[in-house]
């Protein structure tokens, strides 16, 4: 893996430094959704599937316009579909929202991967997984506030959008901004991004939702996608966004072991990714285990 | 379109109604919300289905299926007796001074002149009173009781708020609201465009329903107004196309019309079309109809078309009735036509009765597939189980299948919405077999002609003088067909007022229809599409997207009919002395010797606007019509008639009227009588629609969009849901008279039960896209509910309004 050229800023279970020469100058990246625009037309979901070669199964109907049902190995972004009865103006809504990878400034995912340089942040403040690395233990699902990354059946490694770090590493938007036809996702930079919410938000306080807003969810240190909102202050109407974001306490607990720790838990964890690795190969963490060792983390003081 | 896409963006109001921009129209939707983005736009929804456009709606309201002119009548009503209409736009620019025979008059549902035998309207009274001159008679005062201003008022009074809630079911509060949103448009600095589609269209009051909305604008004036318009977003890339070149079976190229069978003599012919100003000083452009039909006949018969035998006229067929697709599947029903070229069409799909159509396509001796697709039409005949139970043993119809190339494997131009012709370039060439529509049709032609040539035949004339100058015969060039209906002199053209002067060399393309003349000296494919390929080459194959006023215009991009004109009616932008009613929407202008501006002037570009000539200059009148004389089958003021599958009973806008439960006018087959729905059997009302994810039929032979749509299934409000136990995700079966289908069921708060005439009316949704072949899982048509009977004027299907009785499957 070039570090260089892709200007990796962080990367999971790594201790060594990463190149330091080059900085993002023109600012990190955001994409911002506008659900008060979208009109669920999922033509990013094509464009998404076009771009990375993905095809999902053609599925089923499960009584939603939701399709695929859920984020998959294969479904990185897809548009999900809330009816909402408003209680103050009486109005029912319907609120979509294109779900995927929130690209945190501080990504839950990273902090949990276990297998160095698995999962990696570009100075941009895209958060890419390199598959190569992975070693499909889950940890990444389990770090993650929104619940995003999903477990390849064919490969057993992990997988979530990429905000298309291949395109924008050459200067274009994501494939979904592209495609979009109504303007509701756009992209550029954070601080510009967060002055054109600005502009919808006052937009939509004179349509009369003075609960308008920006999600930049602060307890993940903002995101690189963000969603301006008509109710910003339920994000959970919009199909059970996370008010208050943060690291699953499971990551956070064992961060705070090894912070102090440093190097030797790094090299712990390390080493266990690789005893695993031979010992089971590529394949998904047990359960079982899993459970447990969350349990052990959660009660840990 | 009476506007154009981009100039969506200057709407202060956007309704959709009969439409779900958002959902079919996603692209072209970017315009409505850069609109509320950018220009503080309000968006309302009317449906029956809380949609893709209520989602980003500012106001949205359900509405029952087939009351549209209930909905709009009691809007002209309330705006009428409220008198927040644009007077001066109002007074001037429409027929609302006119005054009407005494004959003519509305009772019990009906106009004078019905005949209940017939079905049809003796019309001679829906007219105007003449004057010795031969001009209408007016009152601009407007208190003569027979001017059309009064008559409408008096028309609308029964459209009461209180009869609008209870026919439509749309709750009383929302419909106020909505209403006084539409009225803040008739000040003269506010704009409202209606965006329309099939919603309006597919009804046996379709045409009614598309005529009401425009005369909501017209008391708005909203007409030719930049942000305003009657703007019906097409379904099908190209179908604009197909009306302009003249494919309904009772039209020619450029709206032109076919004779009837009355119509044997030449001169009749022309005059009853050659409209003589019913104003004085009026343009009636209609009179140039000679030049356009001349040279039509030119383009098609060449040398052989000659005055002296009145241009070719006999080569004509004279209809007896129109030949529309209700009307062929009805004779093949009944064995009296027996063969069928279909050409880029799936009917068993997208026609009404499915039913129907598998008897009627069992009876053809042959039938001929041309279509990039694997389609249901050709495996008719093939048993799909329980999605096409048919007996296939006992079918004897010959299927040929011709592969085509698609558009994209092909150059030409497409004409979209907003009446561009924008030239597209082929992409790749078309895979194995296939070849194009034109090289199959080319050889047909060439086939025909030899089999006349080798044993003769009666009167092979037409066929025998057709034109056919294309540099390889078996295949015209699309560049060639769009120069031939762009039309060009056949001989040197000079100027009438100075005959020195050559303004065409013989062969030269004409720069438009005003070049275009009687006398056979021009050929024209398509009048409305002169100058497409002019002088200077292929406009429809500019990309110049300048806009230098921000109008959004951008006159150098492709080419827009008639005359590259952008918005139409533009003339009533302006008020009668040739000032823009809103300067900060300007797109034109009197300057004291022109007009001109951000647009094409829609009128004479000389003409000193002190002559009083009207704005709408295709009619005789030169104003719009809000009595629409005779052109409407039902009558001249859009009148509310039930679906033919209704859950009432009776009429409540004409009550106790048993004739005027339904239109009254609309054609209908015995067979297809039989089959209409009783609330009784099938208490719930469905109706059918397209989804973003999917195009019509085709796309679910697309691997991405079935995978973001990738089942069959109907939507059901909860209520209805709860009352007949069905879980969402769960199947159900629907049952029409005509048929059943089964799908999954999807559970939704976006369809509330209305309250109707007292009673409870639970609505259904029905989207189209699925059949027995593709990639998508299979599924079963959903026309094989809908009824087969047609829209009084055009014969567009009914399609969307169907009683139905749902259950758990």
């Amino acid at each position: 893996m070039s570090l260089q050229s892709l200007d990796i800023i962080r990367r999971s279970a790594t201790t060594t430094p990463s190149p330091q020469a080059r900085g993002a100058h023109a600012g990190e990246v955001a994409k911002l959704i506008d659900v008060s625009k979208c009109i669920g037309c999922k033509a990013c979901q094509v464009a998404c599937m076009e771009w990375n070669d993905l095809r999902d199964e053609v599925g089923s109907c499960t009584g939603s316009y939701t399709n695929p049902p859920d984020l998959s190995s294969e479904s990185w972004t897809l548009m999900r579909f809330a009816e909402y009865e408003n209680p103050d103006s009486g109005n029912l809504e319907w609120l979509i929202r294109k779900d995927g990878c929130m690209h945190c400034a501080d990504p839950g995912c990273l902090k949990a991967c276990p297998s160095p340089g698995a999962i990696v942040q570009y100075a941009n403040g895209i958060v890419d997984f390199h598959e190569e690395n992975c070693i499909g233990c889950g940890y990444c699902i389990t770090g993650c506030p929104f619940n995003v990354p999903r477990i390849s059946k064919k490969d057993s490694k992990a997988y979530k959008c990429t905000l298309c770090s291949d395109r924008v590493a050459v200067g274009l938007e994501p494939a979904c901004v592209k495609t979009c036809p109504t303007g509701a996702i756009v992209f550029g930079s954070k601080d510009d991004m967060k002055q054109h919410a600005a502009e919808r938000i006052e937009d939509l306080k004179s349509r009369g939702f003075e609960h308008a807003g920006l999600y930049d969810p602060a307890g993940v240190g903002g995101t690189h996608v963000m969603y301006v909102l008509h109710h910003a202050d339920k994000p959970e109407l919009y199909s059970d966004l996370p008010a208050n974001p943060t690291i699953s306490a499971a990551v956070g607990v064992w961060k705070g072991i090894a912070k102090p720790l440093g190097l030797l838990a790094m090299a712990a964890t390390a080493a266990f990714g690789f005893l695993h690795y031979l010992r089971r190969g590529p394949s998904e963490v047990d359960k079982a285990d899993e459970e447990a060792a969350r349990r052990e983390l959660e009660n840990t003081p | 379109m009476t506007n154009h896409w981009v100039d969506i963006k200057n709407a202060d109001l956007v309704l959709i109604m009969g439409g779900n921009a958002a959902e079919a129209h996603p692209c072209g939707f970017k315009w409505v919300t850069e609109a509320k983005a950018h220009n503080k736009a309000k968006l309302i929804v009317v449906d029956p289905r809380f949609n893709r456009s209520a989602a980003v709606a500012d106001i949205y309201a359900p509405i029952r299926v087939g009351t549209d002119i209930v909905f709009l009548g009691g809007l002209i009503n309330d705006l009428l007796t409220s008198d927040r209409i644009q007077h001066e736009y109002v007074l001037n620019y429409t027929d609302m001074s006119f005054i009407v025979k005494d004959e003519f008059e509305f009772k019990d549902g009906l106009y004078s002149g019905y005949n209940k035998d017939t079905r049809k309207y003796d019309k001679s009274s829906w007219d105007y009173v003449l004057g010795d001159d031969g001009f209408v008679k007016t009152d601009p005062t407007l208190k003569h009781p027979r001017c059309v201003y009064n008559l409408l008022k008096e028309h609308y009074a029964r459209y009461t708020i209180d009869m609008v809630e209870r026919v439509c079911g749309t709750p009383k509060d929302k419909i106020r609201l909505i209403w006084d949103m539409i009225a803040s448009t008739a000040t003269k600095d506010r704009a409202m465009t209606i965006l329309y589609a099939l919603g309006w269209t597919q009804h046996s009051i379709g045409s009614q329903n598309v005529r009401s909305g425009a005369m909501v604008q017209l008391l708005l004036g909203n007409i030719g107004i930049a942000g305003g318009g009657m703007n019906a977003l097409r379904g099908h890339s190209n179908i604009q196309g197909l009306t302009d070149i003249g494919l309904m079976s009772n039209l020619l190229p450029g709206y032109l019309t076919l004779p009837n069978e009355a119509e044997q003599d030449y001169q009749a012919y022309l005059g009853t079309r050659t409209q003589k100003p019913l104003r004085p000083n009026q343009m009636s452009y209609w009179q140039n109809y000679p030049k356009f039909h001349v040279s039509l006949m030119k383009s098609w018969w060449g040398d052989a078309a000659k005055a002296e035998n009145n241009w070719c006229f006999d080569y004509l067929p004279k209809l007896d009735k129109p030949y529309d697709m209700l009307q062929a599947y009805e004779l093949m029903h009944q064995g009296k036509m027996n063969g069928y070229l279909c050409q880029g069409f799936n009917p068993l799909a997208s026609a009404p009765n499915k039913g129907k159509l598998i008897d009627a396509f069992s009876k053809l001796k042959f039938m001929v597939h041309m279509d990039p697709l694997s389609t249901e039409t050709m495996e008719f005949w093939k048993n799909y189980g329980a999605l096409n139970d048919v007996d296939t043993a006992n079918i004897k119809t010959e299927v040929f299948r011709l592969p085509v190339t698609c558009f994209a494997e092909e150059n030409g131009a497409v004409v979209n919405s907003a009446r561009w012709l924008q030239w597209h370039w082929k992409g790749a060439n078309g895979p194995g077999e296939t070849r194009s529509d034109i090289e199959i049709m080319a050889e047909l032609f060439h086939r025909i002609k030899a089999l006349y040539e080798k044993e003769g035949g009666t009167w092979w004339d037409p066929v025998r003088d057709l034109a056919w100058k294309y540099s390889n015969p078996k295949l015209p060039t699309a560049e060639e067909l769009a120069m031939e209906y762009s039309g060009k002199a056949l001989t040197e053209l000079r100027d009438p007022k100075d005959a020195t002067k050559v303004l065409r060399k013989a062969g030269e393309q004409v720069a438009g229809f005003a070049e275009l003349r009687d006398d056979g000296s021009t050929a024209c494919g398509c009048w409305i599409f002169s100058g497409a390929w002019g002088p200077t080459g292929n406009l429809m194959a500019r990309r110049d997207n300048s806009d230098p006023t921000g109008i959004g215009n951008t006159i150098g991009w492709a080419w827009a009919w008639p005359a590259n004109r952008r918005v139409l009616y533009n003339r009533a932008s302006c008020d009668p002395s040739g000032k823009p009613f809103d300067p900060t929407r300007k797109l034109i202008a009197w300057n004291g010797a022109a007009w001109g501006g951000a647009d094409i002037p829609d009128f004479k570009a000389d003409e000193n606007p002190a002559g009083g000539m009207g704005p709408f200059i295709m009619n005789p009148e030169g104003v719009a019509r809000f009595f629409a004389r005779g052109n409407m089958a039902e009558g001249p003021f859009p009148e509310h008639y039930e679906p033919f599958d209704t859950p009432l009973s009776d009429n409540p806008l004409s009550p106790g009227q048993p004739l005027t439960l339904n239109n009254p006018a609309a054609r209908v087959f015995k067979d297809d009588l039989a089959q209409i729905g009783k609330p009784d059997e099938f208490p719930h009302v469905a109706t059918t629609y397209r989804l973003t994810e999917h195009f019509h039929f085709w796309t679910k032979h697309g691997e991405l969009n079935a995978i973001t749509q990738p089942e069959q299934f109907v939507e059901i409000g909860a209520a209805l849901a709860d009352e007949l136990g069905i879980a969402n995700g769960s199947r159900v079966k629907v049952t029409s008279k005509r048929g059943h289908i089964e799908a999954v069921a999807m559970v939704t708060k976006r369809i509330k039960a209305l309250k109707v005439d007292g009673k409870t009316v639970h609505q259904v949704g029905i989207p189209i896209h699925w059949g027995f072949v593709g990639a998508a899982k299979p599924g079963y048509l959903a026309n094989t509910l809908t009824n087969a009977i047609g829209d009084g004027n055009s014969q567009t299907p009914e399609s969307k309004c169907i009683l139905v009785k749902v259950e758990k499957a």
